[in-house]
Order: C-alpha cells, then structure tokens, then sequence
C-alpha cells in the first residue's frame, strides 16, 4: 500500500490565463464551481473559506502564493481531521497559456505528514508494551 | 515516505477490519474510557473476547490502558494513529476530477 502524499491533475481548457485566474481567486468565481459560497482576502496570508450547503461543510483556507494570473496557492485542513488540527495540505494551482487556451495543472500535497506522536517512537513503545502487559493483566483479572 | 506511516496505517484498517474491534471501537468513542467487564454489558459477546480484542487494539495503539477502580484495567480511545489512516482516505477523496470538471463547465457557460 502506498501512501498517497502528492495529488497532480492537469486540464487543458479553451480559455485565456486571466479568466482562469478570476475563477480560481475570486469569490464569485469559486462559488460558481468549487463551493456553494466562498470569501476570500487575496493576498498571501489573506484568509478564504468556501461553504458546501449539500454537505454542510466549510473549508477555512489561507492564502500562500498569489502571483497572478499564473500561481495561487493554499493551505487548507484535511478532511476528516479535527478543525484545529495543524496539519494541512498545500494546493497550487499554475496556469501556463497554452494553444489559445490554458493548460491548468492543480497540485495537492501534504497527506503523508508524520503525525507529532510518531517523533515519540521510543516512547510510544514503552507505553505500548505496557498496554499489552497490563491488557494481559486484565485478561487474568477479568478470568478471576 | 516514512515507514512508521505505512505501519500505522496499515495496523488501523487491520484493527478496523474486524466487526467486533469496529464495535468495541465505537463504544469506546461513544461512553468513554471503560473496562473490559463493562463492555462486555453493551457488547454481544463475552469478557473474555473483549479482553482479547482489546489487547490487540492495545498493541496497535488504538486504545491505552490505564488503571481503573477496583483494580480493573479501563481502556480508553486513542485517536492518533486513526488520523493517519484518515489521512490516506482523505488524499483518496480529495476529488480534483470532478473540481476540475465543474471549473472546465463554468468556463465555458461563460463563454
């Protein structure tokens, strides 16, 4: 099983750099393909959130790079993961002018980051070995 | 890629395959820190298998015990090496496919 740290999906698309730019960056333009509503303060540092009203969930972003119309990067939390969770993944989107159109290519990284607790090993299989011997215990008490 | 990832992850859906560890899982997360005897009231199957159960869980990290009254073992969820599982999941739902299909349809509505 390998685990997947890097997502990398790439469109061409029959539209020009600065209209591509505008669907990504602006709140009007994420709201009309990505969310159900969005906000966003573009600029790196700046905050963006986009609401999902099907699903009933909010994605809190921070803006990274804003160099436009060709890099906008992001942070946001992974999914599944509490909302104040320090971990997050980065997504990019770059935008090259290609054949009278753009070729779009969006990259997500970050999946794979090693959990603060796994730093700990040699601690961890201290408690771990006493999780097992006092399960055992619990087994001979319990049989008691 | 680090090997304890892959470890971790692989112990959780190993832990997670199970219908009973699944169940003994989901009590842990619903009532809180409890002893094998007192799973065992809410659970369909005996102390004993609990007890076993739960010392595997232990051993994937999934679960710590702790000392409980009476000399009793509790168990009590531990949520770290499920959040590196949910990980894995979320970079597979992590859907850009169909993103990048509805930003590709809205371009050229506006065409």
């Amino acid at each position: 099983m390998a685990f997947p740290d890097r997502i990398e999906r790439t469109v061409q698309v029959a539209h020009p750099p600065e209209k591509v730019w505008a669907a990504l960056t602006t709140a009007e333009g994420l709201s009309a393909w990505f969310g159900n509503e969005a906000t966003i303060d573009l600029r790196p540092g700046g905050s963006a959130r986009m609401t999902w009203n099907e699903e009933g969930f909010t994605a809190e972003m921070r803006v990274e790079r804003v160099e436009e119309p060709t890099v906008f990067g992001f942070t946001w939390g992974i999914y599944g993961l509490p909302q104040d969770d320090p971990r997050r993944t980065y997504v990019e989107f770059t935008l090259e002018p290609a054949d009278a159109g753009t070729r779009l290519t969006v990259v997500e990284t970050g999946f794979a980051q090693l959990p603060d607790d796994v730093h700990h090993k040699a601690y961890e299989g201290n408690t771990d070995g006493w999780a097992k011997e006092l399960g055992e215990l619990a087994v001979y008490l319990d049989a008691g | 890629m680090p090997d304890d990832i892959e470890a971790i992850a692989e112990q959780v859906f190993a832990a997670l395959a199970d219908p009973t560890r699944r169940a003994i899982l989901a009590a842990l997360a619903s009532r809180g820190p409890a002893t094998a005897t007192e799973l065992a009231v809410d659970l369909p199957i005996t102390r004993q298998a609990i007890a076993k159960h739960l010392a595997l869980l232990a051993a994937a990290g999934l679960v710590t015990a702790e000392p409980g009254e009476r000399r009793r073992v509790r168990y009590r969820l531990r949520s770290a090496p499920m959040q590196v599982a949910q990980q894995f999941l979320a970079a597979l739902a992590r859907d850009w496919d169909s993103a990048l299909g509805a930003l590709t349809d809205h371009l050229d509505r506006g065409a």
